[in-house]
């Protein structure tokens, strides 16, 4: 069993996203550590880009704090290196494609791998272009997430059928952020997946009080959280880490708290 | 060659919440581009309401004094709302109202685009909304008056370099939000499939009509066509008739702005590298790791880091050429262009003029060049003024 598929064993996987270098890698660093000491199951880790389409403003923000501080893509995989000396837990990276592309796919995979990431989640390679990472992932050892949407549909059954590690449930239309309330029907959503598929289903986009997060585990196997994680570091920068290891810690005794 | 491909170039490299707005697109596009009810719409938009067919000039007065190749002007400028952009949105609005879409937005860069699609929403009864960067919202606030009057409603873009590229962005972003009632009227020849096959269709016609009004004029066809290329509709429109014609060289101008061996240009082709972005393989200015330079150019409707899918491939397999024109020699060729001709081009325009007083002096006195005049140039008075050192207010 990979570290991924561990995650999900007996549990409700809660899933912290953190882009990379905001404010600086030192920091992405400790809050890695901090929020797995807090209960994080996977750690989503943003690899800057400088357009990122899917994503609201708290994390085009973020990016842009990072691209400012001149965080890159090597200076990302160095710091994984010295996480993989401290830690187990399942690390992905969360990209856009061209980063991948231009700094070479099997370059950008190598390094993946010997730095010791589990996985790639790339918002703007939907199933008709996955073919671009999909074998040469296999090939490095690495999930390649797949995503559905609210306007997913009929295209479910064929999304989940080949996906790996879990499949990321995107709660709502429009872009990463937080919000008031879910409107989709997770229920539904994930019935579609489990009638095609048992690959562990983890929602995110929106999530961002224990409240939601408790409503969200009892529907999914994981809960996803970015945007108010991603807020609390523009908060409070270098010393972020106390506080987003509060915060991971209430949303995770929110999901044992059925 | 696979669907949506050029080459290697195109596809749909987009969030799969954005998927079913996409395909829907398509097999809409689809079905009405061989639906004769929707074909006979739209021509009779064309010829009525935007005036086509354009005229094909002789510029008689620039061929004399370039001394050799005759030169032809098509004149895209005359068209409604003084561009070639309107044969585009004409398509895409009539398209939206067709698939029960009550709401249409679409990104601007000088605002072009952006006034063409209020033009076609007021005209169709849709509502509009204009997605421009701050940035590009207070170089060009008459066209934004101009959206405003159209009644469309103007969002002010504050992300990234607040230009083009992240007007695209913010628009993809409100279509994800939104695809129910909403369509992206996308403005160029670029974005994830079908928009770059679709717009080219749209476009055609400019070339379509070049060859017809050649074939009247001289009885032959062009020995090339010269066009601007930012997202490359224009050039695209223009070029597509003549891609099977093999005697006919294409040229695409890019904007080299300050000069390429400068940060400060957008010459996809000639400076940038494959990439993927804006749901679309093509080639891209950007940097080692991946992310998308801030480009430049004096024209803001060639101020956009990337080049559509096709013209990429074109690129390729050498059957375009691509050359870069610096800010300067667009700048002249504007002022060539209205004392040779007493037409005031586009600027962006201009750079394809300033091609073509390179080219003409190396060509046979039989040999014809046809260069699209792809819009008018009023919009660009003020700051060529500024550039020239004169203070002009709009």
């Amino acid at each position: 069993m990979n570290r991924i598929e561990a995650a999900f064993q007996n549990k409700k996987a809660f899933i912290p996203f953190v882009t990379g270098g905001d404010p600086d890698t030192e920091t992405t660093e400790k809050l890695v550590l901090g929020m797995e000491e807090a209960g994080a199951d996977i750690i989503e880790i943003g690899v800057p880009f400088s357009d990122p389409i899917a994503e609201g403003v708290v994390i085009q923000d973020a990016s842009k704090r990072a691209l400012a501080n001149w965080c890159t893509a090597d200076k990302l995989f160095g710091m994984v290196r010295r996480l993989r000396r401290k830690t187990e837990i399942p690390l992905l990276f969360m990209t856009y494609y061209n980063p991948v592309h231009t700094y070479g796919k099997e370059r950008f995979l190598c390094e993946c791998q010997s730095s010791g990431i589990d996985g790639l989640i790339v918002p703007d390679l939907p199933f008709e272009e996955k073919d671009e990472l999909s074998a040469p992932c296999r090939e490095h050892g690495l999930a390649l997430i797949s995503m559905i949407a609210p306007t997913s549909g009929e295209r479910i059954a064929m999304i989940a059928s080949g996906a790996q590690g879990f499949l990321y449930c995107v709660s709502s239309l429009g872009v990463t952020g937080v919000r008031g309330e879910i409107s989709t029907d997770l229920g539904a959503m994930i019935r579609k997946v489990r009638s095609v598929s048992n690959i562990p289903c983890a929602v995110g986009f929106g999530v961002s009080t224990p409240e939601q997060a408790r409503q969200t585990a009892s529907l999914a196997d994981g809960v996803i959280v970015g945007s108010a994680i991603v807020r609390l570091v523009a908060q409070c920068g270098k010393g972020s880490v106390e506080p987003v290891k509060n915060f991971v810690a209430q949303m995770k005794a929110a999901m044992n708290n059925k | 060659m696979q669907k949506g491909r050029f080459g290697a170039y195109g596809g749909q490299y987009i969030p799969e919440t954005l998927m079913r707005a996409a395909q829907e697109l398509e097999a809409a596009y689809e079905f009405y581009k061989n639906d004769g009810a929707f074909r006979g719409e739209l021509s009779a938009l064309l010829k009525n309401y935007a005036g086509r067919p354009s005229l094909l000039y002789y510029a008689e007065n620039m061929s004399k004094d370039l001394g050799r190749a005759k030169i032809y002007l098509k004149r895209e400028d005359l068209n409604h709302t003084g561009s070639h952009k309107i044969n585009n949105v004409l398509g895409q609005v009539l398209l939206a109202k067709k698939m029960g879409k009550t709401r249409i937005i679409a990104e601007t860069g000088a605002g072009q685009h952006g006034v063409a699609a209020a033009t076609a929403a007021a005209l169709l009864g849709l509502q509009c909304e204009v997605f421009m960067g701050e940035e590009d919202l207070k170089r060009q606030s008459l066209n934004v008056f101009r959206m405003r009057l159209l009644g469309a409603e103007v969002h002010s873009v504050q992300s990234g370099t607040m230009t083009l590229k992240d007007a695209v962005s913010e628009t993809m972003r409100e279509w994800s939000r939104r695809m129910e009632d909403t369509l992206y009227v996308l403005g160029s020849v670029m974005g994830p499939h079908p928009y770059p096959s679709m717009v080219r269709d749209f476009q055609k016609v400019i070339g379509l009509e070049i060859k017809e009004q050649l074939q009247q004029a001289e009885g032959r066809l062009p020995d090339a066509v010269v066009a601007c290329v930012g997202g490359g509709s224009n050039a695209i429109g223009a070029f597509h008739e003549f891609i099977g014609e093999p005697s006919v060289r294409l040229v695409g101008c890019e904007a080299a702005g300050l000069g390429l061996n400068t940060p400060q240009n957008a010459a996809a082709i000639s400076k940038g590298s494959v990439g993927v972005f804006h749901g679309m393989k093509s080639y891209f200015c950007q940097d080692e790791y991946g992310q998308i330079a801030p480009v430049y150019s004096i024209s803001a409707g060639l101020d956009y880091p990337g080049i559509g899918p096709e013209h990429a491939w074109l690129a390729d397999t050498g059957r375009a050429a691509y050359v870069p024109i610096s800010d300067e020699e667009a700048v002249q060729a504007f002022a060539y262009l209205a004392r040779t001709e007493g037409i005031i081009p586009a600027i962006e325009s201009a750079h394809a003029l300033a091609y073509v007083r390179k080219l003409a002096p190396s060509m046979g006195k039989e040999q014809i060049i046809v260069a699209v005049l792809s819009g008018r140039g009023d919009k660009d008075v003020a700051a060529i003024a500024r550039y020239r050192g004169e203070d002009v207010h709009e």
